[in-house]
């Protein structure tokens, strides 16, 4: 069994995730620069008097395929460097994958993650 | 020393003015104006002041200097001889400002007009036909600019009557806020009204070239390297610096916290408020006089803009219309005779000159106001003035230009 962790955190906790995950021999990751909003609806940014409401932010999204017995590792990983307490410090989602494949050798499941 | 003698050190120092004049449209205005509007429109915005300069600088060699410039006819405008500059050597002296050559006089005034008109793209950033504002430039200059430059500084009617600015307080920003005005009207609002700066950083730059820059166009406006010169250049620093500080002070009590775009914007106004002033003022005078204009142009922004509805995309009337205007009258307050003879405030015991400075206001207002309607009603009937919805929507740099500023 497969699983696919998405986390949104902080872009600025990217590094200190990236080399925890490293730590614990997860090594894939796929990064992506996101825009987002959660319960706190962003910030207010004031230019010549007038304030408008930023309501979304940059976040970071990170993409990890883990076997399943993996999985709690990985989110406590990025649980303790990821967090700070304060709002805006993100989400994570975890769903199945039916499959993987890596595309040099045609290898399948567990073997291709 | 010979007051119709070419003096080195007045051409030298011209030279230098007029080289830093320059350097406030390109890239002054263009940084300045380019950081403050959305990405997708920062080359269109940057390239309205670029070709403003190059079409002002074809079209002043050839015939509009003349026009300003050139000995007065009854008042109102020049002769126009010597057109594409035939006839003129490089011994020939300025007639208005005979220690330097004609030749750099004329690069100096050529300047000024490039950045009038490249002042007003600010207002219509965003939602302006590009090819109609390659006519509107030419246009503008001939039409608006030539008679007013001449009757201020060609030694026209406004000048005879006793109206002083010293470096362009209602021959540049009055006129241009208040085409911006009229123009940013006609056109309408753009779909997305928000003053979301994509890249303050560029602003930031782009004001300070300004604010270096200026010391040629106020210092410069002497047309000497002298006494006078100097203390322009000292009125403009000190005026500057407080209209910075001053609007970071009102943001600081209206909003609890100092911005940068407040503190760039106070240091502009500071500096069109001291342009026409800055020749005749002392420095208590030029501290006053920065202080308080970004009260009026803060006002303007956030209250007239907001009151009347038009969308005056990045306040070219309310920094440089109200903050012109202010200097304008503040001139007739301050102007003290022991700074400059030619020039004797209402503080100094010369009432007269509010009447002259009103008349001069007045006249640029609907001079400039009226043409700029004319132009904009003449060029949205043929070529059209205004983009289509869709391409405003997918932003000037992609759908007028196949550009795109940023590939990160």
């Amino acid at each position: 069994m497969l699983k696919e962790i998405t986390a949104i955190i902080r872009p600025d906790k990217l590094e200190e995730v990236k080399n925890a995950l490293a730590e614990i021999q997860c090594k894939g990751v796929t990064v992506t620069e996101v825009k987002g909003r959660g319960r706190q609806l962003g910030v207010t940014e004031s230019y010549r008097g007038r304030d408008y409401k930023v309501d979304l932010l940059p976040k970071t999204r990170l993409e990890i395929i883990v076997n399943d017995k993996d999985t709690d590792d990985v989110i406590d990983i990025i649980l303790k460097t990821a967090q700070t307490g304060d709002i805006g410090d993100g989400k994570i989602f975890i769903s199945p994958v039916d499959d993987v494949v890596r595309i040099r050798t045609g290898e399948r499941g567990e073997k291709a993650v | 020393m010979d007051p119709t003698a070419l003096n080195s050190g007045d051409t030298a120092w011209m030279l230098i003015s007029t080289a830093l004049v320059m350097l406030m449209t390109v890239p002054g205005v263009a940084l300045y104006y380019g950081g403050l509007v959305k990405k997708e429109n920062v080359l269109n915005t940057l390239f309205m002041s670029l070709i403003a300069f190059a079409i002002t600088s074809v079209i002043w060699v050839i015939y509009a200097y003349q026009l300003a410039f050139g000995t007065d006819v009854g008042g109102l405008i020049g002769n126009g001889a010597n057109l594409f500059f035939n006839g003129i050597t490089s011994a020939t002296l300025a007639p208005l400002a005979p220690t330097i050559p004609i030749t750099i006089y004329a690069a100096f005034e050529l300047v000024f007009a490039a950045i009038t008109v490249a002042l007003i793209s600010g207002a219509v950033v965003g939602r302006m036909k590009f090819k109609a504002w390659l006519l509107f430039v030419p246009l503008w200059i001939t039409i608006v600019y030539v008679p007013i430059s001449h009757w201020v500084w060609g030694g026209g009617w406004l000048a005879k009557l006793g109206a002083l600015d010293f470096a362009g307080g209602t021959v540049v920003h009055l006129d241009c806020g208040i085409a911006a005005l009229v123009l940013c009207i006609y056109l309408g609002s753009r779909k997305d009204v928000r003053l979301l700066p994509h890249n303050l950083g560029y602003s930031v730059i782009g004001a300070a070239l300004l604010w270096f820059g200026w010391f040629g166009f106020n210092a410069g406006s002497a047309l000497a390297a002298n006494g006078l010169a100097s203390s322009a250049f000292l009125a403009t620093n000190t005026a500057t610096a407080a209209g910075m500080i001053s609007w970071m002070i009102i943001d600081i009590i209206k909003t609890g916290k100092p911005t940068v775009l407040g503190a760039i914007t106070g240091a502009v106004c500071g500096l069109v408020a001291i342009t026409p002033a800055c020749g005749y003022v002392t420095v208590t005078g030029a501290l006053i006089i920065g202080f308080a204009t970004s009260f009026f142009s803060y006002y303007a922004m956030t209250w007239l803009k907001p009151r009347f509805g038009y969308d005056d995309s990045l306040d070219v009337f309310a920094v440089h219309g109200i903050s012109g205007l202010w200097g304008a009258l503040a001139t007739g307050l301050f102007a003290a005779p022991f700074i400059n003879s030619l020039g004797v405030g209402l503080f100094y015991g010369n009432p007269m000159q509010m009447v002259w400075q009103l008349i001069d206001i007045g006249t640029v207002v609907v001079w400039s106001g009226g043409w700029t309607l004319v132009l904009a009603y003449v060029l949205d009937k043929t070529i059209g003035l205004r983009v289509e919805p869709e391409e405003e929507r997918e932003g000037l740099d992609i759908s007028l230009h196949e550009e795109s500023g940023y590939r990160i």
